[in-house]
C-alpha cells in the first residue's frame, strides 16, 4: 500500500509502541512482529496519528492496542471489513489490517478472498502459529492434519489451505512470507507491502511456543527464498504451490490498480438531488 | 356503455394491473402513476410479485385521489389482466365488490374463478391482438391506454410521460403511442368506472418517489457519505438509488461479499469520522446482530435501515410484514442499548432515516430504522417534505495536555471521540469492555460504569415531539406503529363520521422505549387498540413489557403479506368502542 505523508521529524520505532502490556505468553512471536510492524512505521516515517491498525479477535488481534496508532479491535474475522470501510472512507489514512490465521483464513476466509479481490490500498499482516491461542488449542486451517488435540482427537485430517496461494489467485497485489524470529527482516518485509499500491499480504510465521512448542524449531527450517520476487502471477504460482512453506521473502509482486471508487468531475449541492422526485 | 350502473363520482379510484412477471405490468403501472401525478392527482403504486424474476405473476396495484393519500384501499374499482396467469394467486390481495370491473383479453380466456366468484362486472379488450396491429408495440401499453382512458385522464398526460421515458424517441416510441391510443379507442365501449372528481391545483410542490428512495435521500440529508452495500430484496433500491447520488455529493458506496462486511465496513467508516449506513432486510439483519453489538460496544455511530418483508428465514422476500420488531428491539447479545426509530408513512421514510443518521451521530450509537417493503417499493405522490433541521453532530475529541480518555465517564454519557488524523488523541476502539482510556479491562467496576454510561446517554437524550405522531382526542387510543399508520387513521377518520372518536398515538421511537411519554399520550385513555402486521404481536408485547399502558388493551394484528386494512381496523374499533 502506498503512504500518507509524513509532516514532522522521524518519530522511533519505540515511539510506535503504547504503554499497554501485551496478554502474550513469554516467548510468543507477536512480540517480535509488533517490533516489525512499529519499525516499518519508523522506517516509512509516519507519524502515529495518520495510522489506523485494525483487527478482529485472537492472540494476535489484540495488536492496535499495543501501537500509540489509532486502533480498532473489532469482532471475530471483520478486521478486513472494518480496514476496507475505513480506507475507502479515509484514503489520506495508512491502513494496516493484522490477526491471526484462525481469524484471517477460517472465519474471515470470505473477507480475505474479497479483500484480495477488490485491492484496496493496505496491509494485511497476519500471524500464523497454526493454532486457535486465545481459546486454548483448537487446529486452524493452516493446522497439519495430523495434529492431536481436544476439539478434533488425532487431528482433523484436513487439507491444510494455502493462503499464498489462495491470495494470488483471488488478487492480491504483494504477497510475502516472513517468519518473526527475524524482526528486521520482518519489518523490510512489511515496510515493502506497505510501499507497494494495492492490498499488499504479509503472512508471518510467529509460533505459539505455549500450545506449539514444536514451532521453535521454524527457525531452523526457515530460509531466504532461492529467487527473487516475480511479477508473474503463473511463475508465482508454480513457486508457490511447490514450496515447503518456509521460504521467506516478497514473493509476488503485481501491477494491479488500486481500488478506485468512483469520483464526480464536479460535486452537487445535495439539494440538487431533489430535481428527480419533482412533478 | 353499461347504462345499468350509474355512473357516480368519487375522489379516490383503485385500480389493478395483473400480467405475468416481464408482461410489462410494472411498467404500465409506473406510467399511469407519473401520468395521474402530471394530471394533478395524488397517487399511490404498490408493486406485488411472486418470487420469480420473470414468469411469475406481477400486480401494479394503483390508487389515486384528489388528496393525498396514506395507504391502498381495501377494495378496487377495476381489474385488467394483460393475461391471466397464475392471476388467481392475487385474490386476497385485489378484494373486488359487484360495482368492481374486470377487464381481460378473450385470447386468455375466462377470468379466474376467485375474481367471477365476487360478481364483479367483466369485460374484454383483445390486448394482444391490438398490438400486434401496431408493430413494435406491446399490449402492456394498450393495457395503459385502457385504464388511462377509464380513470379520465387526459391523453397528453399519458402522452407526456411515455415520452419522457423513451427518451430517445424513435420507432418504439411512435409504436406505443400508437397502442396507448388503441386502448383509449377499446375504453370508449367499454363500461364506466366511478368518475374521479376533479384535481385540485397544488398548494405546494409535489414529489413522485418511493420509500427506499425517500430513506436514502434522508441519508444523505443526516449527514451520510460512506455506504456498504450487500443486495437484498426489497432493501435493494436505497443501494441503487445511493450508488450514483454518492458519488455527486463527494461520499462512497463499496458493494461489499456479504451482510458481515457490509456492517463491518461502515463500522471502519465511522470509525474514520464519515456517517456511514448500510440498507438490508431481515435476513442480512440477523447477520449483522453481532456487528450491531460491537458499534454498541466501541461506540461507533452507524444507522442500518432494515426494509421489513416476510419472514422467517427467506420467508417472503417481496412482500411486507413488521416482523423484525423482536430482532431490531432485542436481538444484540449482552446489554446494548442503541436507537431503533420506524418511520409512518412512505415520506417520512426521509425525514425518520435523517433523524436516525442524527440520533446515531449525537449519541455515539448504532440506530436501526425500521421501514418495510410496503413503504420501500411503493411509489406516490407525495407532498414535498419540510426541511428538518437534524444532521448527524458527533462530539469530536480536542487534544490536551492530559491522556485522552476516549470513554471518559461523564454526567451525560457522552464522550468526545477522537478522529484518526488527530495528533495527540490515538486510542484503540474495542469491542472488549474496557476502563476510560479503552484498554481492554474484565473488572466488575469497569463494567458497570461503562454500561451505566452507555445506557446514561441514551436515557438523558431530549428527544423531543418527533418521538411519536399523535393526533385526536377521546377515551379510545389506537397505538400503532410505521405502515400501519396509514390504515388506523383512516379507520379512525371513518369511526369520527359514525361519531366515535379515538385518538391516532403512532410511535416513531422504539428504542429506548419511552414510557413517560406515551403514559403523556394515553391521559385519560380507557381503551387501548395495538395494530401491528405480524403473527404474534411483537409491538403489543413490546408496549405491555416496557411500558405501562393503561385500561383495557386489545391486540389487533395480522401477518403479511396482506396489509392492515382500514376496514378492518374501523370494524374492531367502533364494535369495541360500543359501550
Amino acid at each position: 500500500m502506498s503512504i500518507a505523508t509524513a509532516t514532522a521529524a522521524p518519530i522511533t520505532a519505540q515511539a510506535f509502541k503504547s504503554d499497554c502490556k501485551p496478554v502474550w505468553c513469554p516467548g510468543c512471536g507477536d512480540y517480535s512482529v509488533l517490533s516489525s510492524v512499529t519499525k516499518a512505521f519508523a522506517m516509512l516515517e509516519l507519524r502515529p496519528e495518520n495510522v489506523a491498525v485494525v483487527s478482529g479477535i485472537g492472540c494476535s488481534s489484540r495488536i492496535p492496542a499495543y501501537t500509540s496508532c489509532y486502533g480498532f479491535h473489532g469482532v471475530h474475522g471483520r478486521a478486513l471489513a472494518a480496514a476496507t470501510g475505513l480506507k475507502v472512507a479515509r484514503p489520506d489514512l495508512t491502513v494496516i489490517a493484522a490477526g491471526g490465521d484462525g481469524d484471517g483464513y477460517s472465519i474471515g476466509g470470505n473477507h480475505f478472498l474479497h479483500a484480495c479481490r477488490r485491492n484496496v490500498d493496505m496491509t494485511y499482516v497476519v500471524m500464523d502459529n497454526h493454532v486457535y491461542g486465545m481459546t486454548k488449542g483448537q487446529p486452524s486451517p493452516t493446522t497439519e492434519p495430523d495434529w492431536d488435540s481436544k476439539l478434533s482427537p488425532g487431528g482433523t485430517g484436513l487439507r491444510t489451505f494455502h493462503p499464498l496461494v489462495i491470495a494470488l489467485a483471488a488478487g492480491a497485489n504483494f504477497i510475502a512470507r516472513g517468519f518473526s524470529g527475524d524482526p528486521n527482516g520482518t519489518a523490510r518485509l512489511i515496510a515493502d507491502a506497505m510501499r507497494n499500491p494495492g492490498f499488499s499480504f504479509v503472512e508471518i510465521l510467529s509460533p505459539c511456543v505455549t500450545l506449539r512448542p514444536e514451532q521453535r524449531e521454524w527457525k531452523n527450517a526457515v530460509r531466504p527464498a532461492p529467487v527473487g520476487a516475480t511479477d508473474d502471477p503463473a511463475r508465482a504460482a508454480r513457486r508457490l504451490m511447490t514450496d515447503d512453506g518456509f521460504n521467506i521473502g516478497v514473493l509476488y509482486v503485481g501491477s494491479r490498480k488500486p481500488y478506485q471508487p468512483p469520483a464526480a468531475k464536479t460535486l452537487q449541492r445535495l439539494a440538487d438531488l431533489e430535481a428527480q422526485f419533482a412533478i | 356503455m353499461n347504462d345499468e350502473v350509474k355512473v357516480r363520482e368519487t375522489d379516490t379510484l383503485s385500480i389493478a394491473l395483473t400480467g405475468s412477471g416481464g408482461a410489462g405490468v410494472m411498467t404500465a403501472g409506473n406510467l399511469l402513476l407519473e401520468a395521474v401525478a402530471r394530471a394533478g392527482y395524488y397517487g399511490l403504486m404498490v408493486r406485488s410479485s411472486g418470487p420469480q424474476i420473470r414468469g411469475g405473476e406481477a400486480a401494479a396495484l394503483v390508487r389515486i385521489a384528489t388528496r393525498p393519500l396514506d395507504c391502498m384501499a381495501d377494495r378496487f374499482d377495476l381489474l385488467i389482466g394483460v393475461d391471466w396467469q397464475n392471476i388467481h394467486r392475487f385474490a386476497d390481495e385485489i378484494p373486488l365488490e359487484a360495482s368492481s370491473l374486470m377487464i381481460g383479453d378473450p385470447e386468455q380466456g375466462n377470468p379466474p374463478e376467485v375474481f367471477v366468484r365476487r360478481g364483479a362486472r367483466s369485460a374484454q379488450v383483445p390486448f394482444k391482438k391490438l398490438s400486434k396491429a401496431i408493430p413494435g408495440s406491446w399490449p402492456n401499453m394498450v393495457m395503459l391506454g385502457v385504464a388511462a382512458a377509464l380513470v379520465g385522464l387526459p391523453a397528453e398526460s399519458v402522452e407526456t410521460v411515455v415520452r419522457k421515458s423513451y427518451k430517445k424517441g424513435g420507432e418504439r416510441l411512435a409504436a406505443s403511442i400508437a397502442a396507448i391510443q388503441a386502448g383509449y379507442n377499446a375504453a370508449a365501449e367499454l363500461p364506466a368506472i366511478p368518475k374521479l372528481a376533479a384535481a385540485k391545483p397544488a398548494a405546494q410542490p409535489r414529489w413522485l418517489i418511493t420509500g427506499n428512495q425517500a430513506a436514502g435521500y434522508g441519508a444523505l440529508r443526516g449527514g451520510v457519505r460512506f455506504v456498504a452495500a450487500y443486495p437484498i430484496t426489497p432493501a435493494t433500491e436505497v443501494l441503487e438509488w445511493l450508488s450514483p447520488a454518492l458519488t455527486k455529493v463527494g461520499g462512497t458506496l463499496v458493494q461489499a461479499e456479504d451482510e458481515l462486511a457490509s456492517v463491518n465496513m461502515i463500522i471502519g467508516a465511522s470509525f474514520g469520522g464519515v456517517p456511514a449506513m448500510t440498507a438490508t432486510a431481515g435476513p442480512g439483519l440477523s447477520l449483522m446482530a453481532e456487528a450491531l453489538g460491537l458499534a454498541v460496544a466501541a461506540e461507533v455511530p452507524i444507522v442500518v435501515l432494515d426494509v421489513m418483508r416476510g419472514g422467517p428465514s427467506t420467508g417472503i422476500p417481496a412482500k411486507s410484514e413488521q416482523g423484525d420488531i423482536n430482532i431490531a428491539l432485542s436481538g444484540l447479545h449482552g446489554d446494548a442499548p442503541h436507537v431503533v426509530v420506524a418511520p409512518n408513512s412512505l415520506a417520512d421514510c426521509l425525514a425518520a432515516t435523517q433523524w436516525a443518521v442524527h440520533l446515531a451521530e449525537s449519541m455515539q450509537v448504532p440506530a436501526i430504522v425500521l421501514s418495510d417493503q410496503y413503504f420501500g417499493q411503493a411509489r406516490a405522490v407525495v407532498d414535498r417534505p419540510a426541511d428538518m433541521r437534524y444532521i448527524g453532530e458527533r462530539a469530536k475529541a480536542v487534544p490536551r495536555s492530559e491522556p485522552y480518555k476516549r470513554y471518559a465517564l461523564t454526567d451525560s454519557g457522552l464522550s468526545p471521540m477522537a478522529i484518526p488524523g488527530t495528533p495527540g488523541t490515538a486510542y484503540t476502539a474495542d469491542g472488549l469492555e474496557h476502563n476510560e482510556r479503552g484498554v481492554p479491562s474484565s473488572q466488575a467496576s469497569d463494567h458497570s460504569a461503562q454500561l451505566d454510561k452507555r445506557q446514561r446517554k441514551l436515557t438523558a437524550y431530549p428527544y423531543g415531539d418527533y418521538w411519536a405522531e399523535i393526533e385526536g382526542e377521546g377515551e379510545t387510543a389506537v397505538v400503532t406503529f410505521g405502515s400501519c399508520t396509514g390504515p388506523v387513521r383512516e379507520a379512525i377518520a371513518r369511526a369520527a363520521a359514525d361519531g366515535i372518536q379515538a385518538r391516532l398515538v403512532s410511535i416513531r421511537l422504539l428504542a429506548p422505549a419511552q414510557p413517560e411519554r406515551l403514559a403523556k399520550a394515553l391521559e385519560g385513555v380507557k381503551k387501548v387498540l395495538v395494530v401491528e402486521q405480524n403473527h404474534s404481536g411483537q409491538f403489543h408485547r413490546y408496549l405491555r413489557a416496557d411500558m405501562e399502558v393503561p385500561g383495557e388493551v386489545k391486540s389487533l394484528r395480522r401477518p403479511g403479506p396482506l396489509p392492515m386494512s382500514a376496514a378492518d381496523i374501523y370494524r374492531t374499533l367502533t364494535e369495541w368502542s360500543r359501550p
